[in-house]
């Protein structure tokens, strides 16, 4: 089975975000496997220890990505590809990322694409589907389990809270959802056995692009902080005195009862 | 300043769903002289035209089909793609729900279009549609905009405000036919598990537990106060962690993001991680027993105390409250 995992690297969740010269400032952020793609890394593997195959875990960045790559590996992934942006503009967007992909998986046979429900800090969730749609391929979005059988899947999907049982055929893509595994930590052997693991690092040429087809179609014009919440008051007293001055201060002050 | 703005409305459980109205608000924004037309797409779904209409629609679509009912990936892009060819809409806007989310960028994808997802705020400046929205789960905000082609946009629930009902509006509506075909999904089994209650995207009202609310049946005085309050019930990572809950309630950066009027914290410490998910919420009420908890730093209104020992009271409170005391 050709298992295949589309994955990104992310600020750390713990990060604090700070904007410069309007982009967030990137300096001294710690980066990680963006959360939800460590459950789709996870289910591959489990895919894999089951049906007998082979995981490809695939990012399109710069070589700094390389360190989740081989996180990846150290999980117990087999093979790694970089999709090289070195010689893109500075404004990329999910339509050039998700181009960038479905070049590369035109030359690949793939059973399945597993990706995360949405990255932890652009939070638009587009890729994946952009790239099932490039491919004609069905595809599955937060799920939450992945039963497959043959050329058969059967699938549950979190539709905001209700549980959706599916049936369908592969190749698929699918995007994963909290709640489908407990992703494992890479362990010291496997860390090991990651520095040996082929990394492949393949650029607009060798995936047969041109710059000017991968321009983005959306720009940014602005990017900014929230105004920072202020700390309110906390309130005095025995609990009773604390309930009665929140209910004066929610009906007159916020006014939102 | 003109243009045909197609919205897609959404229905759930035989009812329209809130953000219907809200995208058609949004159309509105950046139609200027044109028209905002509404997609009703389902199995009997005519019958919510008029409220569109009442609520800023100058036209509905509808397209209905046995196939429709339930939302899947390939009917659903058939439709829109079928409409679209049909009514070459100068923009198009989508909810960003969970069928929005999965619908919106294949299209994009099919139509070789940008996209814009999860937008709180629309503003037009000169010709160019510029939308907000977060990132960072809402750590921060960018302003983008769809370079040329269709306008293209999934629009965040409880953000845009719907208009007024105007019940003197009228317009036409129209049937659109269908033709589906190679549908790769099958739906085997729904699991209701919201039958009933508030959506957390759209609640008004948010009442979270952490782990401080100590097991699954601490969750059932929340349950009550959200009832009372006509809300939602939501949770922490560390709560549905310890399976008091289910992860669909969660809140945070690996969550929903939620922006209530009013979000009341019961035993939640403020991670970074959950803070991100629920600091842009309007009011914010935290009740925790350690004075310390980073929660505190973005309530408006704190309660430093035992939960178990305030949040009876509240409850009581707040009935009285609603009954019109
Ligand atoms: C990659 C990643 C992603 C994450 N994503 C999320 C996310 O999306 N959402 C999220 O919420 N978390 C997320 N987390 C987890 C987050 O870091 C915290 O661990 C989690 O939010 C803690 O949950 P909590 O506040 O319920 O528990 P705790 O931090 O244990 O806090 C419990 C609180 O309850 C109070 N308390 C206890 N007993 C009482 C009582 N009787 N009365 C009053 N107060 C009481 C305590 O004082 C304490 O402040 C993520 C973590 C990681 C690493």
């Amino acid at each position: 089975m050709n298992i295949f995992v589309v994955m990104k690297r992310t600020f750390d969740t713990e990060e604090k975000v700070e904007i410069k010269d309007g982009r967030v400032d990137e300096e001294g952020a710690e980066f990680v496997i963006n959360p939800y793609d460590e459950y789709a890394i996870e289910e591959a593997i489990v895919l894999k220890e089951a049906n007998d195959g082979e995981v490809t875990v695939v990012t399109v960045g710069d070589e700094e990505a390389e360190k989740e790559l081989r996180t990846a590996l150290a999980m117990g992934a087999d093979k790694a590809v970089l999709l090289d942006t070195e010689d893109l503009d500075d404004e990329v967007d999910h339509y050039t990322i998700s181009e960038m992909l479905a070049a590369y998986f035109k030359n690949q046979e793939f059973d399945i694409i597993l990706g995360g429900n949405v990255a932890v800090d652009d939070g638009a969730g587009q890729v994946a589907p952009r790239l099932a749609e490039l491919l004609d391929i069905n595809q599955l979005t937060t799920i939450t389990k992945l039963d497959i059988d043959g050329t058969k899947a059967t699938v549950e999907r979190d539709v905001e809270g209700d549980v959706e049982v599916v049936e369908t055929e592969l190749p698929l893509l699918v995007t994963c959802q909290q709640g489908l595994n407990e992703p494992r930590y890479p362990s010291l052997p496997g860390i090991m056995k990651a520095k040996k693991k082929p990394l492949e690092t393949l650029d607009l040429d060798d995936l047969d692009l041109d710059e000017d087809e991968l321009e983005a179609k959306t720009k940014t014009v602005d990017r900014f902080l929230p105004p920072e919440k202020q700390a309110g008051k906390k309130l005095d007293g025995e609990p009773a005195e604390q309930v009665e001055e929140l209910i004066k201060l929610l009906r007159t002050e916020a006014k939102v009862i | 300043m003109s243009k045909n703005v197609l919205v897609l409305a959404e229905a759930k459980d035989g009812e329209l769903r809130n953000v219907s109205f809200e995208v058609v608000a949004a159309g509105k924004k950046i139609a200027g002289e044109g028209s905002v037309k509404a997609l009703l797409v389902g199995e009997s779904v005519a019958s919510f035209s008029e409220q569109l209409i009442q609520q800023g629609a100058d036209e509905v679509l509808v397209a209905e089909h046995s196939d429709l009912k339930t939302y899947t990936t390939d009917a659903y892009k058939q439709v829109l793609l079928q409409v679209i060819e049909s009514e070459s809409p100068d923009a198009l806007l989508i909810p960003h729900t969970s069928s929005g989310k999965d619908l919106a960028p294949r299209l994009a994808a099919k139509l070789s279009s940008g996209l814009v997802s999860d937008v709180v705020d629309i503003e037009e400046v000169g010709e160019e549609v510029i939308f907000t929205r977060p990132i960072y789960s809402g750590k921060a905000f960018e302003k983008k905009s769809v370079s040329s082609g269709l306008v293209f946009a999934t629009v965040r629930p409880n953000n845009i405000p719907a208009l007024e009902v105007d019940s003197s509006r009228s317009g036409e509506t129209k049937d659109v036919s269908v033709d589906l075909k190679d549908l790769r999904t099958v739906i085997k089994d729904i699991v209701k598990k919201t039958s009933g209650k508030v959506d957390l995207a759209e609640a008004k009202v948010i009442v979270a537990g952490g782990r401080g609310v100590k097991s699954a049946d601490g969750f059932k005085p929340l349950e009550e106060l959200a009832d009372i309050l006509g809300g939602a019930v939501g949770a922490s990572r560390g709560a549905c962690d310890a399976e008091y809950c289910d992860y669909s309630l969660q809140i945070g950066q690996t969550g929903k993001v939620v922006t209530p009027e009013l979000y009341i914290a019961v035993g939640i410490s403020g991670a970074i991680q959950h803070l991100a998910g629920m600091s842009n919420s309007k009011v914010i009420v935290a009740i925790n027993k350690d004075e310390e908890a980073p929660i505190f730093d973005v309530a408006d209104y704190g309660l430093v105390g035992d939960l178990f020992d305030i949040l009876p009271i509240l409850t009581e409170e707040f009935k009285k409250v609603k009954a019109g005391a």
